[in-house]
């Protein structure tokens, strides 16, 4: 087997709080491939923070530690801040939920797209247009000249989304982090993109972590699923294996949705079981 | 056949005036029987939350009928409208006043309406949704989204309207909170005989709510069907057959 | 020690402390508390409180604190620069400048908090109406506030009293006239942004009327900026009052007010400088302690803190 693209091993968030820390992220473990990994959970389970405490996006209060939080050859907690800057965007790209506060509102998508390419190679104008274009055509959109030269406000959400998903891919990163990213799109427009954002992943070859609250679609379009509780990770599994899930938590957020083939009296209502946290307190005193 | 609980009749709904007017709503018809859950699903723009808007008179700029019990709402609506009409809304953040107390905000249907007995009808509704009778005496920032939507549910239900309108009441919380909230809808809805118009954008929580089902797309009602109808995907509409699709692709696991 | 003072701190305490409320009144008393907690955290806001605290009591006993006069006049100790007997030294009329700094700050407190207490909920009230109702309400007052704004506060201020005639009453009518409209303004602004909010629509669907809803519901959105506006419009509502004093137009002597006195001691300027400078950092001093409790304040009540 390959090495790695990413490792994280006992990767630790705390705030600071009235009394000492307080915890968000209690230990997490994994690593990724070339493939798609999938990050549920709940508000509040710390699968957002995990994604930007590699991005090492969190703000300067937040105390971060690890055992090892290493991209294939880099140690991301040592980096420097300007070594950081080539890695966000350049080998490490991340999409967010809602493209529509993603985007610089003054800037045309065209331009975004091209900025993140040139700040990452040292192409000239002319050829990071004609990349831009073609990043564009390969994120099924028909008419790129025209596309380009339009400003956020002026796309849908699932336009704005494959501009986004443009702009990220345009520089090959190695690892793509896409926090919800159809969170805030139509039913109808969210297959199009996952099966955009795949189609490129693939393509390029590049690792994904998929972030998201939604069980089902999760389990649907990557290989391993990781699922979060308070912070730690309850359960990990391959992704056809979820109907299959042994963690109680995994089974009872699985069986609270209500199912669309047939009829149910009353839904079941998770309960959370304290025991499921290794470390039962959220807040310890500061060292 | 028995006059319906609801009834709208070719209700058009434009923003704006003249030329650069949008037609947010064209020519809608739907009846709502006593005691029905009624649901109208469709995509964000799809003026699926307007309708309601227009209901209540939040919105009453509307070219059409809107009768309850057979009689035509009154514009701009009275307060007796509201005592059989009250509405749930999307966002639990920001349909409580931050900086009433929970107490305060239930307080004031009952002030308004002049009704006696006032700390026990809030306890009683409280209760009703599943909170502990201290969450009167909270702000909304203290409680969790689902709190929020629980106490949100208690404020319309205070008046003891027959009709609840309810715009996406879970899409903002998480499925295990929705679960919860859905439970005690589904629960009041037995127990009081309620009549129920839900808005949403997911299938799931429609199926699961409703008995009979509007699909709406840019502003129009393209198809009306059952329940049954829907889960069994016989759909005729090609934009039904879609919004199904797209909902169902990530039930294939189950 | 005070064994019985003790345990009911205590359960004071507990009681403001306690994770949940469990009466109305509790609840409150909480938000007061944690709010007081925030602000004396703040050490800018902490430090303009305890000057304005200390201002107020010397203020209220001041005049009792020292042996001399404000307005008796002993020729033979004039312009004597400050002494152990004289703190402040004494002008040119031979008063003590400490006693009548003392008692002028009895009139400029008196003088800003009218302001204050006008301006106040006059701007709130406009303001939060105008913003609510929109349509032919909106239009004329903040047409009016227009006018009102497009002068220098100070000029319009001059231009009251000179057809009021001078005075502290007229100062105190002539300064709210001018203080009013920004904070109209402001309120309006804020009206605007909660109108179309779902929780007034949901009080409009409980049968609110226009009036509860701008009393009950707009306004306590508005009253945070509109508190913290004032409480920094203090510092100019003072210099306002100073300089219409300065120029003759408000207090009169030999009122100790500390514009008046700064006129009359600015042409001994270049000889006893006293005279001109003592109240002259009386207004800074108030100024700026103003200025640094407005700006705890719009920490502490700005919601994005809850």
């Amino acid at each position: 087997m390959t090495d790695p693209l990413l490792e994280v091993r006992n990767l630790r968030v705390a705030y600071p709080s009235a009394h000492g820390y307080s915890d968000a992220l209690r230990g997490i473990s994994f690593t990724l491939g070339r493939e798609k990994l999938g990050i549920v959970g709940e508000s509040g389970s710390g699968k957002s923070t995990a994604g930007r405490a590699i991005m090492r996006l969190l703000p300067a209060k937040a105390r971060v530690t690890a055992d090892v939080l290493r991209l294939s050859d880099v140690d991301l907690l040592a980096a420097r801040e300007s070594e950081m800057r080539d890695i966000r965007g350049g080998r490490v790209a991340m999409i967010l939920q809602d493209p529509r506060y993603a985007l610089n509102p003054l800037k045309t998508a065209g331009s975004q797209i091209m900025e993140s390419y040139r700040i990452h190679t040292k192409a000239s104008r002319a050829e990071a247009r004609d990349r831009m274009l073609a990043m564009l055509e390969d994120v099924h959109i028909h008419n790129p000249g025209r596309v380009a030269g339009l400003y956020p406000h002026e796309l849908s959400g699932g336009m704005g989304q494959r501009v986004m998903i443009a702009m990220m891919l345009i520089a090959s990163p190695e690892i793509v982090i896409a926090d919800e990213p159809t969170s805030a799109l139509d039913v109808t427009v969210r297959g199009q993109i996952l099966e955009i954002l795949n189609e490129r992943v693939e393509a390029q070859g590049a690792g994904l972590i998929l972030i998201s609250h939604d069980l089902p679609l999760v389990s649907d379009f990557c290989d391993r699923v990781l699922v979060m509780y308070g912070g730690q990770v309850m359960e990990e599994l391959a992704a056809r294996d979820l109907s299959r899930a042994r963690h109680p938590y995994t089974v009872s957020l699985h069986a609270s949705l209500p199912p669309l083939d047939h009829a149910v009296e009353e839904l079941i209502v998770p309960e959370y079981d304290p025991s499921w946290l290794t470390e039962t307190t959220n807040e310890h005193p500061k060292p | 056949m028995s006059i319906p609980s609801l009834e709208i009749k070719n209700l058009s709904i434009s923003f704006g005036v003249g030329r650069s007017g949008v037609l947010a709503v064209d020519r809608a018809n739907f009846r709502v029987g006593s005691g029905e859950a009624f649901g109208i699903i469709g995509e964000s723009g799809s003026g699926k939350s307007t309708i309601l808007r227009a209901i209540t008179g939040l919105h009453d700029n509307y070219d059409g009928d809107v009768l309850i019990d057979g009689q035509m709402a009154p514009r701009p609506r009275n307060r007796d409208f509201f005592k059989t009409v009250q509405m749930v809304f999307q966002d639990p953040y920001s349909s409580l006043h931050p900086r009433r107390m929970i107490r305060a905000t239930l307080m004031e249907p009952l002030e308004i309406y002049g009704l006696d007995r006032r700390d026990a009808r809030i306890a009683q509704a409280l209760s009703d949704v599943g909170l502990a009778p201290e969450y009167a005496y909270r702000y909304p920032h203290q409680l969790s989204g689902g709190q929020r939507q629980r106490v949100a549910v208690a404020r319309a239900l205070l008046l003891e309207p027959r009709i609840l309108l309810l715009d996406e009441p879970t899409s903002a919380l998480d499925v295990s909170v929705q679960a919860g909230v859905l439970n005690v809808l589904n629960a009041l809805r037995r127990a009081r005989g309620l009549t129920y118009v839900m808005v949403s954008h997911d299938l799931r929580v429609v199926a699961h709510m409703c008995s009979r089902i509007a699909v709406m797309t840019h502003g129009r009602i393209v198809e009306e069907l059952s329940v049954e109808d829907l889960r069994a995907q016989r759909a005729e509409e090609p934009y039904t057959r879609t919004l199904i699709a797209a909902s169902r692709a990530a039930v294939t696991a189950d | 020690m005070d064994a019985p003072a003790t345990p009911a701190r205590e359960s004071l305490r507990d009681w403001l402390q306690a994770p949940t409320a469990n009466s109305p009144r509790q609840a409150r008393a909480q938000v007061v508390w944690r709010g007081w907690l925030r602000l004396i955290s703040n050490r800018a806001a902490l430090a303009g409180l305890v000057v304005l605290a200390l201002l107020v009591a010397l203020a209220a006993v001041g005049p009792w604190l020292t042996p001399y006069s404000a307005l008796g006049q002993d020729l033979g100790t004039r312009l004597q620069p400050p002494s152990a007997l004289h703190w402040l030294g004494t002008d040119d009329l031979g008063r003590d400048i400490l006693t009548r700094i003392l008692h002028g700050a009895r009139i400029t407190l008196m003088m800003a908090l009218l302001v204050a207490a006008i301006a106040g909920p006059v701007g709130l009230a406009v303001g939060a109406t105008a913003g609510y109702l929109g349509g032919w309400f909106d239009i004329v007052s903040m047409r009016l506030v227009d006018i009102f704004l497009s002068f220098p506060s100070l000029i319009l201020a001059l231009a009251f009293v000179a057809a009021l005639g001078p005075g502290i009453e007229n100062a105190v009518i002539a300064i709210s006239l001018s203080a009013w409209p920004p904070i109209a303004r402001l309120a309006r602004a804020e009206a605007l942004t909660v109108r179309k909010s779902d929780y007034i629509a949901a009080a409009r669907l409980q049968g609110a009327s226009s009036m509860r809803l701008i009393l009950k519901h707009v306004m306590p959105i508005c009253l945070p900026s509109v508190v913290v506006r004032v409480t920094l419009n203090m510092a100019g509502i003072i210099l306002t009052a100073a300089g219409l004093g300065f120029l003759g137009l408000g207090a009169q002597p030999p009122s100790p007010e500390w514009g008046a006195m700064l006129a009359s001691g600015r042409q001994f300027m270049l000889t006893s400088w006293w005279l001109a400078a003592t109240p002259g950092a009386a207004i800074m001093l108030v100024s700026l302690s103003f200025n640094l409790l407005g700006d705890g304040l719009r920490d502490v009540l700005d919601p994005r803190n809850d």
